[in-house]
């Protein structure tokens, strides 16, 4: 099977700092591919250089075989890549709807929408309502009203439910569950083997390695700026995880990079 | 494995539903939803409890459409620059200079034609333009320099007050000069009755200024786009929103509103005075903003709430003077109706889940 989403040798610097250093990167389709490695190990360059935040100084990216070049954010979402924030970036005073079609409206057909550019409400309301049912979501049951009176757990839900409506190839989640409590956070990653089940491909970047090893497919070990190795749940256990991304131990078949 | 994963067993036994809806038990927390949810509510109940109050004290008088179409004139240009005020304020900045952008607008209006006796299109459009123009700069500044807008607009404000008064030399065109060269500057002031009510087309140009405006802040992506702004700039960019383009829009827009403030005024004052350039009309804009619920933070608000204000301020101005009252009173009234609005404001955001 071809990867969907690959990477080969991207090189990012940051002054002296060489935060991406000949890193590598693949995703396979319909699966949860967790990214995990130590603070400054380079993950967040990374998933930033995938979703368009930043410009990778070398390497190539490709999305479905053919070479792409983001210089946004948003010309990733264009090409199919959405990602969660961490933030969630959410308007808190609008309403669930709205903050699931920002920046990508639907007006109205005909002259109302055409000369006055008038929204087209009822058509989004009823495909908000749709997205968040398809995920189970509706303990929310109005979807006018505001975000900011959700519980975190409903947020991350909204959020989770607006990039997998939109994101046709792959679905980014930076940290889905570190706000969350134990019960919210179980429901999350209900959600993410949901949309997994609907064949979205999704990058989960997380330091809670129960989570990790309990939905990934596989798991990416990032260190030292390039990819050390990836591995699957099943094969090691979390204790291995954390010794290969701390460098306390090498996974077999891997040298450390000098 | 399975042992560190099974931690979570424990909470198995606990309440498993999620974030459901409880129902809101105190009446005061059911208040504060309704209100969040409905910004312009407060305003309009404070109209309605004043309205209430000066039909009772004010005598029978202040009942008769006459004087009630009588506030809806004499606020017809504040009305139209708080609504102005209203868009800057909702992407979390400020507008100190839209009264002097306004007088700036109206003496270039005039200027053009008595004294360089250019056809009356020309005129107005040159003082829509220089209005649009200022708004411009204001924009531009707030996004491309990320200065503050407090520190721009103080700035504009002092700047255009001062080109005014050196470009016209602080003379006053007469009423008859104006009418002597064109009918067309003075068309707000064409009253017609509808039985006792007297309307002018100003105030129809200002109510069809806030129709406009409502309709653009609900029903288009870039009214939606300003409240998101306002709210979290941050969210707005990652969603995809060019909040630089959306902030200049937004500032000169507001100026080629001033601009229409600029035309009403003629009409309602006759006259055009650059010396009028020392007015507060910013300071009022501001007051009826914010009596009208917009928050100073941004991205909260609804713009009838904003006419609601306005009216408020007419309305007690009116009422306070059928009554005979010392005109401090409204001055004393109105501060304590702005100190009251901002705390409703802050308690309404703090809307819980």
């Amino acid at each position: 099977m071809e990867p969907i989403l690959t990477a080969r040798g991207l090189v990012k610097r940051y002054g002296k700092v060489t935060a991406l250093d000949h890193c590598d990167f693949d995703l396979m389709p319909g699966e949860i591919l967790a990214v995990i490695g130590d603070n400054g190990a380079g993950k967040s360059t990374l998933i930033k250089a995938i979703s368009g935040a930043v410009i990778p100084d070398e390497g190539e990216i490709r999305l479905e075989g053919q070479p792409v070049h983001f210089r946004t954010p948003i010309e990733a979402r264009q090409a199919g890549i959405e990602t969660v924030y961490q933030t969630l970036a959410m308007s808190p005073a609008l309403s669930i709807a709205d903050n699931m079609f920002m920046g990508r409206e639907i007006r109205k057909p005909g002259f109302m929408g055409k000369v006055f550019r008038q929204l087209d409400k009822p058509k989004m309301q009823a495909f908000a309502r749709q997205k968040l049912n398809e995920l189970g979501l509706m303990t929310i049951q109005n979807i006018n009203q505001a975000v900011e009176t959700l519980s975190g757990g409903q947020r991350q839900g909204v959020a989770v439910a607006r990039a997998a409506a939109f994101g046709s190839k792959v679905v980014i989640l930076d940290e889905p569950t570190a706000a969350l409590g134990v019960k919210e956070s179980r429901r999350v990653l209900d959600l993410i083997r949901d949309v997994r089940a609907r064949g979205i491909p999704i990058i989960l970047i997380s330091h809670n390695m129960p989570h990790v090893f309990e939905v990934a497919d596989r798991i990416h070990i990032h260190r030292l700026g390039r990819r050390l190795c990836v591995i699957r749940p099943s094969d090691y256990t979390m204790s291995d995880a954390v010794a290969f991304m701390t460098g306390a131990k090498l996974p077999e078949g891997v040298t450390e990079a000098a | 494995m399975s042992q560190t994963q099974d931690f979570e067993s424990a909470a198995r036994e606990a309440d498993q539903t999620v974030a459901h809806f409880e129902e809101r038990k105190s009446p005061l927390a059911r208040l504060q939803h309704v209100l969040h949810s409905n910004p312009a509510l407060v305003p309009l109940i404070v109209l309605v409890a004043l309205i209430a109050f000066f039909g009772i004290f004010a005598g029978e008088r202040f009942f008769r459409a006459y004087t009630l179409t009588l506030v809806l004139q004499q606020v017809a240009v504040v009305g139209i620059l708080a609504a102005a005020q209203t868009l800057v304020v909702l992407t979390a900045g400020i507008d100190l200079a839209i009264g002097v952008v306004m007088v700036f607008s109206f003496v270039i209006m005039g200027n053009m034609v008595v004294s360089y006796g250019m056809p009356a299109g020309v005129a107005l459009l040159a003082g829509f333009l220089v209005a649009a123009g200022c708004g411009l700069v204001n924009g531009l500044l707030v996004s491309r320099l990320k200065l503050p807008p407090f520190i721009v607009t103080l700035g504009t404000w002092n700047i255009v007050m001062a080109i005014c008064l050196i470009y016209s030399q602080n003379a006053t065109m007469r009423e008859a000069d104006v009418t002597a060269a064109t009918q067309w500057l003075h068309v707000f002031a064409i009253n017609f009755r509808v039985g006792p009510a007297v309307v002018t087309l100003g105030v129809i140009a200002m109510i069809l200024l806030y129709i406009g405006l409502w309709f653009m802040l609900n029903h288009t992506a870039f009214g939606r786009h300003i409240y998101a702004v306002g709210d979290d700039p941050d969210a707005a960019e990652l969603a995809g929103i060019s909040t630089k383009k959306v902030l200049v829009a937004v500032y000169t827009l507001a100026g080629v509103i001033a601009g229409l403030a600029a035309w009403v005024s003629i009409g309602r004052n006759g006259s055009i005075s650059p010396s009028t350039v020392v007015t507060d009309f910013n300071l009022q804009a501001i007051t009826a903003t914010v009596i009208g619920g917009i928050s100073l933070f941004g991205g909260r608000g609804s713009i009838l709430g904003v006419l609601f204000g306005t009216l408020i301020v007419g309305i007690m101005s009116m009422g306070l003077n059928m009554m005979n009252a010392d005109p401090q009173w409204k001055v004393l009234l109105t501060g304590m109706l702005i100190i009251g609005a901002v705390a409703v404001d802050q308690w309404i955001r703090k809307v819980s889940a």
